[in-house]
């Protein structure tokens, strides 16, 4: 209590990484924003008064979330790359996470016109078309936004402007990707899992 | 030895001519694109200024036509818009804007930073709540209403369904809500996020969490709230807009869809969001007080911990609004309790300011007479929560005008006398020159009255069964002079508001000039010159305790010899 | 709220008419008053709410006395004098003791506070129905009040009758928005809801003439759609029954009005029992001589009322959804005479 205070050099002065505190922050703010629409789904599970209902019409989208997950690996590669000034194989991990992530969004695509065709199932037919396009809709949304945010860095890497120093900067952008897929988790169990 | 004496230098002599005319245009555009926290939080506070006045007029507009039964000054169409603007521009364009407005000017200052963590981030946050802001009061011109004057929203600032669906509202009004509100929403989580990076990562050498002034505490626990508080909104708002366009069901009740999930939805919104307007007000409070006792403020860590408990509390007591639509009693039953167990933090917090108030030397200027109101006026707002807390007595006392009363204590009583404790205590230190005392005890007393007299009154007209939302009401229900009473108040509440205004400009041009420190205070924001130069401080600030200033003016005594 | 059998009957059969008994030997007014007073409890469930609101109001109100009296006593006692400016005054930081004594007594408090709300939430909100309990169905509408007896079959409109001392459970819907019941002198007030059916009950104590008015906010005319309910005594009851089990009044003197309200699209609407009219999104106007208002309590039910009411409704209830019907004076003389015979 009645220490003496600090000395100006005495013991280093460190503070959290102001790029991870917001990237969390923006995640946690996020992840409210998905429970709400989570919370809708499960809520209305059952509850629709016309079909078709989501056994009837769902398929599981294996391929999807394997890529999607898998994403997450890749990107953690690429991480580990840049860390190591490595950008050639980063940019090479880096096109991979891209590529999944579109394979899981032509997926997406495929799927939902599949449902809105075949099916006849829009966000307008009953409550399960509601709630499913618009948790679905969301979380490819935030995987869009990623993309773009990916293939930018991806385009900034091949014209050479990206470089070892910022490794810490593609680190909080990746904790944006690893959030996106902890989310289809999320979802993946409660619309495909639970719901069905 | 390395050992320093405390290093918080004055600034350099940084005045700025004032510009001619002809740069004036520069100048303004100095303004637009600036990402400078100072002149950000100035335009915040200004832009909450503004619209407190709309706010106002909108409010005597209701109570023109409220204070006679039967009155025909607004038809009910432009009432129901009085209304529910009034609420919503309070709630939103006032009660957001001013607390990015005092803390984007005043955490890095006290925290010892030169800016926020994202200054960018800052200003695009700013002009996205700015121009949400205006989108919201573009509808009065740009709908086409159902009736009435354009299509401002009508259906109160709570918006329930199935009033919102397109069936029942078939204009644009609860567009503009829900849209204005959404983009609004994303300035302020941006705000939020930058908060909470700033005061995580950017304050000075010495500085812990445990040192921070509690002003920031409120304003990390604050915009930490508003993570989770904000978003839901924006997600029942998308929801509401996929059901009026998209043909979604998620509050159809015709397809299944339910009424009562919106009440929740906004509820968990809803009752946060009164926690995030009234926290920083705290922390004005928690900075005023001690400095006008001339004492440390008693119990921090306690402060710091009431603070955090709120915060998590008031997470779970939203359905306090919902009693009445038919929960089962064990719900009800549960909410009681976690409502009540709300007022334990907070009544803790009351406990310490008096304990900071006892003992001391007290200087009774403005902002100080300020908080002594808020403190009387706090202590009734928290015992008439508890009252709406016993359910069945809610049952009773819900969407009466005694709920009016409630909340107008809390947010009037309480955030707009803390807000004006603020500006008179911080005005000297954003423009270098003191707010005059007469002009400020004037504005004082007679806000004190005209509060008095309309929201005292509410109370009762409450308890005789008089309902809210209601354009106007039969005379012969005993409610005309108590309404008459509450409108009279509501003028003179005006009168005060405008010698404020008054007060702010004058003083501009020909206040008295303030120094750096006109209050003697001890926090580090009072170590810089009046007004900041842009890099706030010459070198970085070393701190050892809660209160540098007191160290540097106490040599011999210094806080962090004696600090938990 | 769902009635069920509630294993708490110590709670409805001795607490609440004990607290009720307190509560009414306490109160000044008893029976109907002009002003819907909460303090001015008329039942059963009122007088616990009362009773209860009394006791929180001397928690509180102790709570008040206590804190803000020490405020007052701190800012005399403490207020800076002019010669002693120099010096500071000690700098207490604070009390663990102090701070643990003034978090356990407000958690004292809430304890003694909640254990009390429990009890009559219990004792209100899951009261057993009894066998003898008159059911109503209110359906909410924009901007009126449909009551319907299922067991009388009885169908009528803004003006409900139910029996002194007897209790009456009313089912809550809504055909529209959200809606309210309050009536704030025979009990709390519960939502109507679409979708979503709730309960309540009143177990009036005293007849008369009760007010209350819609309190959830449903649209633009939310301020006028008005509650009156009748607290009759048996006898009055029976009699009210027993009229509106009848038909329409047939009265051939006002043949040509009852010709324009089957060929003037009121039919549409309204719903006159023994006639063609089934209409229900309007009230039922079967026995409208005999209510004393119109328009949901906003207007005298006299000729003139009903007048400019057939001409032009939203010229008095602007927002009303019914329109103007286009009628010439002699149509709504005829139309009026006719409505003036439905007793």
């Amino acid at each position: 209590m009645s220490a003496m205070p600090i000395s100006r050099f005495a013991e280093p002065w460190v503070l959290p990484s102001r790029g991870r505190v917001a990237m969390l922050s923006l995640i946690i703010g996020e992840s409210a924003i998905f429970t709400i629409f989570v919370v809708a789904y499960i809520y209305y599970i059952g509850r629709s008064l016309s079909p078709p209902a989501p056994a009837q019409v769902l398929d599981v989208p294996v391929l999807n979330t394997i890529c999607l997950l898998s994403s997450s690996v890749t990107i953690w590669l690429a991480e580990r790359q840049i860390e190591r000034g490595k950008i050639k194989t980063f940019a090479v991990w880096w096109a991979f996470t891209i590529a999944l992530g579109l394979i899981f969004i032509g997926g997406t695509a495929i799927e939902w016109h599949k449902l809105i065709v075949v099916d006849e199932l829009t966000i307008r037919t009953n409550l399960f078309g509601t709630t499913f396009y618009s948790l679905v809709g969301l979380h490819a949304t935030h995987v869009i936004v990623g993309l773009i945010g990916l293939s930018l860095i991806l385009l900034f890497t091949l014209t050479g402007h990206v470089n070892e120093r910022h490794a810490e900067r593609i680190q909080v952008f990746a904790l944006y990707w690893h959030f996106v897929d902890a989310v289809w988790v999320v979802v993946f169990t409660v619309v495909y899992i639970i719901g069905r | 030895m390395g050992v320093q004496t405390l290093p918080i230098d004055a600034a350099l002599d940084v005045t700025t001519p004032r510009r001619s005319p002809s740069q004036l245009l520069e100048w303004l555009h100095g303004w637009v694109v600036t990402v400078d926290h100072k002149q950000l939080g100035l335009m915040y506070m200004l832009y909450a200024i503004v619209f407190l006045l709309v706010g106002g007029a909108e409010a005597i507009a209701i109570r023109i036509q409220l204070a006679f039964p039967n009155n025909l000054f607004l038809s009910p169409e432009v009432y129901n818009e009085m209304f529910t603007m009034h609420g919503t521009t309070m709630v939103f364009l006032v009660g957001m804007m001013y607390i990015f407005a005092f803390g984007n000017y005043l955490v890095p200052l006290m925290i010892g930073a030169r800016d926020m963590a994202f200054p960018r981030l800052n200003a695009f946050s700013f002009w996205m709540s700015a121009f949400g802001g205006l989108l919201l009061y573009y509808s009065f011109i740009g709908g086409f209403g159902l009736y009435g004057m354009g299509g401002a929203p009508d259906v109160t600032w709570w918006a329930y369904a199935p009033l919102t669906a397109k069936a029942f509202s078939p204009g644009h009004a609860t567009d503009y809500w829900a849209l204005a509100l959404i983009v609004m929403g994303f300035g302020t989580l941006g705000s939020a996020i930058n908060i909470i990076a700033t005061t995580l990562c950017l304050r000075c050498r010495g500085m812990t969490l445990l040192h921070m002034p509690l002003f920031v505490w409120l304003m990390f626990v604050t915009s930490g709230l508003i993570l989770i508080v904000i978003t839901p909104l924006t997600a029942a708002q998308i929801m509401l807009l996929i059901d009026r366009y998209l043909g979604g069901h998620f509050f159809d009740t015709q397809a299944g869809g339910s009424a009562t999930i919106w009440m929740h939805f906004f509820w968990i919104f809803g009752h946060p969001e009164v926690y995030v307007l009234v926290l920083p007000a705290f922390g004005f409070a928690s900075e005023i007080i001690p400095v006008f006792s001339r004492k440390a403020i008693f119990g921090y860590p306690a402060m710091v911990a009431a603070s955090v408990g709120i915060a998590f509390v008031s997470l779970g007591v939203w359905a306090h609004h919902m009693f009445t639509i038919g929960m089962t009693s064990v719900g009800n039953a549960f909410f009681a309790l976690s409502t009540m167990l709300v007022g334990i933090p907070t009544g803790i917090k009351i406990f310490n300011w008096l304990a900071t108030l006892w003992g001391g030397k007290i200087r009774f200027a403005t902002p100080m007479l300020f908080c002594i109101a808020f403190l009387f006026q706090f202590l009734i707002a928290g015992l008439t929560g508890i009252m709406l807390a016993v359910a069945p007595w809610d049952w009773q006392l819900h969407n009466s005008y005694f709920v009016i009363a409630h909340f107008h204590y809390v947010l009037v009583g309480a955030i707009v006398f803390n807000i004006f404790a603020a500006v008179y205590y911080w005005y000297p230190k954003v423009t270098g020159r003191m707010l005059s005392e007469t002009l400020g005890k004037w504005h004082f007393w007679l806000f004190l009255i005209g509060f008095h007299v309309t929201f005292d009154t509410m109370h009762f007209v409450g308890f005789l069964g008089m309902p809210r939302s209601i354009y106007t009401y039969m005379p012969d229900r005993g409610w005309n002079t108590l309404n008459l009473i509450i409108s009279l108040g509501g003028f003179v509440q005006g009168i005060a508001v405008l010698i404020f205004a008054w007060n702010l400009i004058y003083s501009w041009f020909r206040g008295k000039e303030a120094g750096n420190d006109p209050w003697d205070a001890w926090t580090l924001e009072w170590s810089v010159p009046s007004p900041p130069p842009p890099y706030n401080f010459a070198t970085d600030p070393v701190v050892y305790s809660r209160r540098p200033l007191w160290d540097i003016k106490h040599p011999d005594d210094p806080d962090w010899k004696y600090e938990a | 709220m769902k009635p069920r059998r509630s294993p708490s009957l110590i709670f409805t059969r001795v607490l609440c008419p004990a607290l009720a008994c307190m509560s009414a030997m306490t109160c000044v007014a008893q029976g109907p008053q002009a002003t819907p007073s909460i303090l001015a409890p008329a039942s059963t469930s009122a007088h616990q709410i009362y009773a209860l609101s009394q006791f929180v109001l001397m928690i509180t109100g102790g709570i008040f006395a206590a804190v803000g009296g020490l405020l007052v006593f701190v800012i005399i006692k403490f207020h800076a004098r002019d010669d002693d400016a120099e010096h500071e005054p000690p700098q207490i930081y604070g009390s663990t003791q102090v701070e643990l004594a003034w978090s356990v007594i407000p958690i004292l408090i809430v304890v003694v506070l909640f254990l009390t709300t429990a009890r009559i939430i219990f004792a209100i909100q899951d009261a057993p129905e009894p066998a003898d309990a008159l059911d109503v169905i209110v359906i909410g509408h924009q901007f009126w009040w449909e009551f319907r007896y299922p067991k009388l079959g009885i169908v009528t409109a803004n003006e409900l009758h139910v029996p002194v001392d007897r209790a009456t459970y009313l089912r809550l819907l809504s055909a529209d928005v959200d809606h309210s019941f309050w009536v704030p002198q025979l009990a709390g007030k519960t939502d109507l809801i679409p979708d979503h059916p709730n309960e309540t009950w009143i177990q009036p104590l005293h007849t008369g003439l009760y007010l209350g008015q819609c309190a959830q906010f449903c649209g633009v005319e939310h301020a006028k759609m008005l509650l009156r309910v009748y607290v009759d005594s048996p006898q009055q009851f029976a009699a009210w029954v027993k009229n509106e089990q009848q038909s329409g009044v047939q009265d051939s003197t006002v043949a040509a009005g009852r010709h324009v309200f089957d060929t003037e699209a009121c039919a549409n609407c309204h719903r006159i029992a023994g006639t063609a009219a089934t209409g229900s999104f309007g009230p039922d106007l079967t026995h409208l001589a005999s209510r004393a208002t119109i328009a949901s309590g906003v207007l005298a039910n006299t000729p003139q009322n009903l007048h400019d009411w057939i001409q032009d409704p939203n010229s008095l209830k602007p927002g009303v959804l019914m329109p103007a019907m286009q009628l010439n004076e002699s149509q709504i003389d005829e139309l009026v005479a006719y409505l003036d015979t439905l007793h």
